[in-house]
């Protein structure tokens, strides 16, 4: 069934936030085009805010969770992902002591994910070494 | 409120069930709006119809008819996306056959901001709002005015800018190509900034726009660095027109100067595959 709309939404890559639209075709994201009367953005975008759509359906991108065994990455469960890192977490804490953990996160992320990630690395593992993918 | 918008529901109202969609702008949020398939399944989204700012349009036809090339579709186009669309007809990028054109002439605040010389439409079977005069460029001709140096300086320290978006070939109602010149390292260096000079990505650019460029200024209203790109493309229209008599997007009939046909034989088009 032919369908045809954009959708206003914002950038996920970096802080600026800038406001674009997504064309969907057929319930299909298939482009970006920019949006004019967006406070920040202004009609403009940098080449990542262009290209904001291509990995939406890319090959490479993971949907399931890998674990390494035998040198080898293989897909797990999200159950069995999540308990080997929280007991590794917790041994490596026990062993080397907190400090010897850095998280670290992504522009990408919505604010609620990173202050949700900055309490489980100050409050639940109990140190400071946070940084983000933007600032290095 | 603009007249237009009643006389374009109208329109609308009557072509609708006689097609998969027409093609027009619509209100989103915040004041925001873009270009939409309003179907005859929701005429309530007509209430949403907008105007400006516009969105180069040509660019949703070529996506819907790849997809559905047999759908009748009709398109609200101003006079720029009317000889956009003439322009991407003759190069086989749509199949204007089983396209209806509403016509949307263009205000005088309009065509001063595009700096329009034809801010309406000539083709299109309906037409809407009434035809104002084409306006002059002073910006254009202020530039050509300026001596070689001036002109060479001026572009320098324009290109320098460049932050390599691609937004004005992203946006272009005449770029379709699948495989890009920009793209290719030998003309230029992807990923480097600042641009070198000779500013090779706009240079190719200005190269690609001849007798393509419709005049619409989409490219300078993308462009984060505020790069008047439009008087380059434009002075290169103004070229094209004295050297082959040939009028961007003017007639369906004319064919454009690029496409030569070999005086022996057939010319046969061996294009990349869409």
């Amino acid at each position: 069934m032919l369908e045809y709309r954009n959708v206003l939404t914002i950038c996920p890559f970096c802080g600026v936030g800038c406001g674009l639209n997504l064309q969907v075709l057929d319930g299909k994201v298939v482009g970006v085009l920019p949006a004019k009367m967006h406070a920040v953005s202004q009609g403009g975008l940098c080449v990542k805010g262009w290209n904001a759509h291509a990995f939406i359906y890319h090959q490479d991108r993971l949907t399931q969770p890998l674990v390494r065994r035998h040198g080898k990455l293989v897909e797990t469960s999200w159950d069995e992902a999540l308990a080997l890192v929280a007991n590794r977490l917790s041994e490596i804490k026990a062993q080397f002591g907190a400090d010897s953990i850095t998280f670290l996160s992504s522009a990408k992320a919505t604010n609620e994910e990173n202050y949700l990630f900055q309490k489980l690395a100050r409050a639940v593992i109990g140190t400071n070494n946070i940084d983000h993918c933007a600032r290095l | 409120m603009d007249a237009r918008l009643t006389a374009l529901r109208q329109a609308m109202t009557q072509i609708l069930p006689d097609v998969a969609g027409v093609i027009g702008l619509k209100c989103g949020p915040a004041g925001s709006n873009a270009p939409h398939l309003f179907q005859k399944e929701r005429p309530e989204e007509l209430a949403d119809l907008a105007l400006w700012p516009k969105y180069p349009v040509p660019d949703t036809l070529r996506l819907l008819q790849k997809a559905h090339p047999e759908a009748k579709l009709a398109i609200i186009c101003r006079g720029c996306e009317e000889r956009g669309l003439v322009e991407m007809a003759k190069h086989t990028q749509v199949n204007l056959d089983n396209v209806t054109m509403i016509g949307l002439a263009c205000t005088p605040e309009e065509a001063t901001f595009c700096r329009c010389a034809r801010p309406y439409t000539v083709q299109a079977q309906i037409t809407v709002g009434e035809r104002t005069a084409g306006v002059p460029d002073p910006v254009t001709d202020d530039f050509a005015a300026k001596g070689q140096e001036e002109k060479l300086a001026f572009w320098k320290e324009q290109f320098l800018h460049c932050i390599k978006c691609y937004g004005c070939r992203n946006i272009c109602p005449q770029c379709f190509c699948n495989v890009c010149t920009l793209e290719d390292e030998k003309w230029v260096s992807t990923g480097w900034l600042p641009m070198p000079l000779p500013p090779m990505y706009h240079l190719v650019r200005a190269m690609h726009m001849t007798a393509k460029c419709v005049a619409c200024r989409e490219c300078e209203e993308t462009c984060p660095a505020g790069i008047p790109m439009a008087i380059h493309y434009r002075l290169i229209a103004r070229d094209v027109q004295e050297m082959f008599d040939y009028e961007t997007g003017a007639s369906l009939a004319e064919k454009p100067p690029q496409l030569l046909v070999l005086a022996e034989g057939e010319f046969e088009r061996t294009g990349l595959p869409h």
